[in-house]
């Protein structure tokens, strides 16, 4: 005790005869910043949101959902480590952004897909997705996107719309068709509290509508996501929604059988906010949201496949450059004048 | 007249922008202090915008406060007084804290006259009559401004007489006194707002009457309701307004604040003065009604010596060309955390690395950060998540406009329209990314106009 107050006195003794000199640095302002965000709390807060999806997939899809999310997950990690590696890159799994791949992936893909398409698809997303562009932050297109897209093509008959039905399926709703493949095929509507809730076959994480609520909510209010891409997109499918409705009145599915069912939530809240892959204003915000939700009624309606999400969001992230040309903001005061000479 | 000018109230508030933690609470209760004369200070010869002054007095020249030691004819210029009693000693070049090296005159100080006590009197107390000011002209008012080498308080160093004359081409309706003080940490005009607010109303009649303004209106933000009750007491009687907005960061910007106090948009490039108003900081207002009244020139100023990185923080009367150190020293010292020592407030303040740098008139305050205040996250990469988009109060693309500093593509820079960035911060501020925005930003700035 006593040597403890003889070196502190010591020190203050010291710092009085001598000026302290502290080391000062020379840095460019401004030297506040704020202590709320970082890119790792972001991408946290993605997994955070995501937590009510995963538990309804759990619940619906059991032993599918946890295999295919760890499946997922662990490739997408592994995928980035070794591209990193053979980049000479930093270690970058700390980030999130990896993790987050494989899970929105996982929760893309229906439950029943045997291990090696989970695995193949997240090191597309993360390899092609991701690191072929630059890795993060340089990507095009959002990554789980681009692996399911893979595997879609790849394995047409693990991802198509008949392998999402599972006879064994523990869960009754498993065992027939998706509401949308049923809609399409044999014009069956799906009641509404089921889509709100979950009770329905689908990819792991789009079932329920109120968990891509109760997540996305969180999403928005943390600012995480960009509330202009989701109200733009349940705009569009509501709008559109609402004229097919009006033209053919005996139609199965209202505009809220659209917003609540398939993946348009999910894809809504979560793919179609990935920032990387949207735009910077919130103008082009609302216009790549609206082009999302227009494409996904567009392929509901007329093409061979019963849902739309993955392929609009790609195609409207090809678009996100031109958007963000069109949507350069006037500053306040008007444009920079010519200069004078 | 064009819409813009029509008289719409303001919004009080402008869009986007920021709300730091102000820490204002270190310095804002300590009443303004006059320090003790150094043995030496060091006036540079450029304080202004403009043209630097040629020195008219020579080494070994006897001077005393207020003599006038340097000048210059250029219109755009203020010229530069002796701030202590002493000798005049060889000239030298001084390096200011925005890296330029400017010639400096150093007076060392003999026998002074004035004690603190009559210092502080002459610059803030006594009797600032509102009466019968229209004995002066605004011709006399524009020179005796002039004459007194007031420039711009708030940082720019825009010389005063310049602003406040009348311009038949761009006639003036509305005189704008900038009480906001948005930087986080500084007090200087907070204080001067509660110790002196007669000079502060009485400068902002004359500068109407140099002018040709019909209305004044003091903005000062909602987080200083002591200096509101202070300056609505003193404006009393005259015609002043005293006009409140909400506390946001940097609506002490002259843009800002005239958007939200009257509801008009300066043109990108263009001044106050295109929508018909004349903008001056409380400081500024004071020291004209010192100059036209007292026919005193701009000696001292206040600074707020502040941060967690100072022991006292404290509101100081300084003579201009004192030394960061010694008024740090007049303070306590730094604490053995301090690692930055900023030139101003910490948002768009520059670090100094030589603590002999004299203060000059546009030096509002001194910060002294400290390791945990400041970010010490390495930079990565951007997820384009537009946090920088949100807060532009200019409403850039900051990401961009730094993304084209990087690879030179001023082309890109300049679709962005990056020479309407007003280099506030914001975007800096709120990056998660921690990419040095501001810096690649003022680079392209530098680039584009060439």
């Amino acid at each position: 005790m006593e040597n403890k107050m003889s070196e502190e006195q010591q020190k203050t003794a010291a710092q009085e005869t001598a000026m302290p000199a502290p080391s000062l640095e020379v840095a460019p302002g401004p030297h506040l910043h704020t202590t709320a965000l970082s890119t790792r709390r972001m991408m946290a807060d993605v997994l955070i949101a995501l937590v009510p999806l995963i538990v309804v997939a759990l619940a619906v899809f059991r032993m599918g959902a946890v295999r295919q999310l760890v499946v997922c997950t662990v490739a997408a990690l592994v995928a980035e480590y070794l591209f990193n590696t053979m980049r000479k890159k930093p270690f970058s799994l700390g980030d999130g952004s990896a993790a987050i791949t494989g899970v929105i992936l996982a929760l893309s893909l229906p439950g029943t897909a045997p291990w090696y398409v989970g695995a193949i698809g997240s090191f597309a997303a993360i390899g092609l997705g991701k690191v072929v562009f630059g890795g993060l932050g340089q990507n095009i297109f959002n990554p789980a996107m681009v692996g399911r897209a893979f595997v879609m093509i790849a394995f047409p008959a693990a991802v198509g719309a008949s392998a999402y039905v599972d006879a064994s399926a523990v869960v009754e709703a498993v065992t027939r068709a998706t509401p949308l493949t049923a809609l399409k095929q044999e014009g069956l509507p799906t009641t509404l509290m089921d889509l709100f809730l979950g009770n329905t076959n689908g990819s792991l994480g789009e079932t329920s509508a109120l968990a891509c609520l109760i997540g996305g909510l969180y999403l928005c209010l943390r600012r995480t996501a960009s509330w202009e891409i989701p109200a733009g997109v349940i705009t569009a499918v509501g709008v559109i929604a609402g004229l097919m409705n009006l033209t053919d009145l005996q139609a199965h599915w209202t505009v809220l059988h659209h917003i609540l069912g398939g993946a348009l939530l999910f894809g809504a809240f979560f793919i179609a906010t990935d920032p990387v892959s949207s735009p910077l204003t919130p103008k082009g915000k609302w216009i790549f949201g609206a082009g999302v939700g227009a494409l996904v009624m567009l392929l509901r309606k007329l093409s061979g496949y019963p849902e739309g999400v993955m392929f609009a969001v790609l195609i409207m992230n090809a678009l996100v450059p031109l958007i963000n040309r069109w949507t350069i903001p006037v500053p306040v005061g008007g444009p920079v004048p010519a200069p004078k000479s | 007249m064009s819409t813009a000018m029509q008289d719409r109230p303001g919004a009080k508030t402008f869009s986007r922008g920021i709300h730091p933690a102000e820490n204002k609470e270190l310095a804002e209760h300590q009443a303004i202090e006059v320090v003790p004369t150094p043995a030496e200070v060091l006036i540079p010869l450029l304080q202004h915008v403009g043209p630097p002054c040629n020195a008219s007095v020579k080494a070994k020249d006897e001077v005393t406060v207020g003599s006038k030691i340097a000048a210059s004819e250029a219109f755009i210029s203020a010229p530069i007084h002796a701030t202590i009693d002493g000798v005049v000693g060889r000239a030298t070049v001084a390096t200011l804290p925005n890296g330029r090296h400017v010639e400096a005159i150093p007076i060392k100080a003999g026998a002074q006259k004035n004690t603190p006590e009559e210092i502080k009197r002459d610059f803030l107390g006594g009797e600032w009559s509102t009466a019968n000011l229209e004995r002066f002209t605004s011709e006399q008012i524009v020179a005796a401004v002039r004459e007194a080498g007031i420039v711009g308080q708030g940082g720019a160093g825009f010389p005063t007489s310049v602003k406040i004359a009348m311009n038949p081409k761009k006639p003036v309706d509305t005189v704008l006194v900038n009480g906001c003080e948005c930087e986080p940490y500084l007090t200087a005009d907070h204080r001067l707002m509660l110790e002196s607010p007669a000079s502060i109303i009485t400068g902002a009649l004359l500068c109407a009457r140099a002018s040709g303004a019909d209305r004044i209106l003091i903005a000062i933000e909602d987080n200083k309701p002591d200096a509101v009750a202070a300056m609505e007491k003193a404006a009393t009687g005259t015609p002043i307004k005293i006009v409140v907005l909400k506390t946001k960061y940097p609506m002490g910007g002259e843009k800002q604040t005239i958007l939200s106090s009257t509801g008009r948009i300066v043109p990108t490039g263009g001044l106050p003065l295109d929508v018909g108003v004349v903008v001056v900081n409380v400081a500024t207002a004071s020291a004209i009604a010192r100059a036209v009244l007292r026919n005193k020139p701009l000696t001292h100023r206040i600074i707020t010596v502040t941060g967690a990185g100072i022991r006292n923080p404290k509101n100081l009367l300084a003579p201009i060309g004192i030394s960061y150190g010694e008024l740090i020293e007049f303070c306590g010292g730094l604490t053995p955390e301090a690692r930055r020592v900023v030139a101003g407030g910490p948002m768009m303040g520059f670090t100094i690395g030589n603590l002999a740098t004299p203060v000059t008139k546009g030096t509002s305050g001194i910060t002294v950060m400290t390791e945990d205040d400041l970010s010490s996250c390495a930079e990565t990469a951007c997820v384009r998540c537009g946090r920088c988009v949100d807060v532009c109060p200019v409403n850039l693309v900051p990401t961009k406009l730094a993304l084209a500093s990087r690879h030179q593509d001023w082309e890109l820079a300049k679709r962005y329209h990056i020479l309407a960035c007003i280099e506030c911060g914001c975007c800096g501020y709120s990056c998660p990314a921690n990419i040095p925005l501001v810096q690649l930003i003022r680079m392209g700035k530098a680039k584009a106009r060439e």
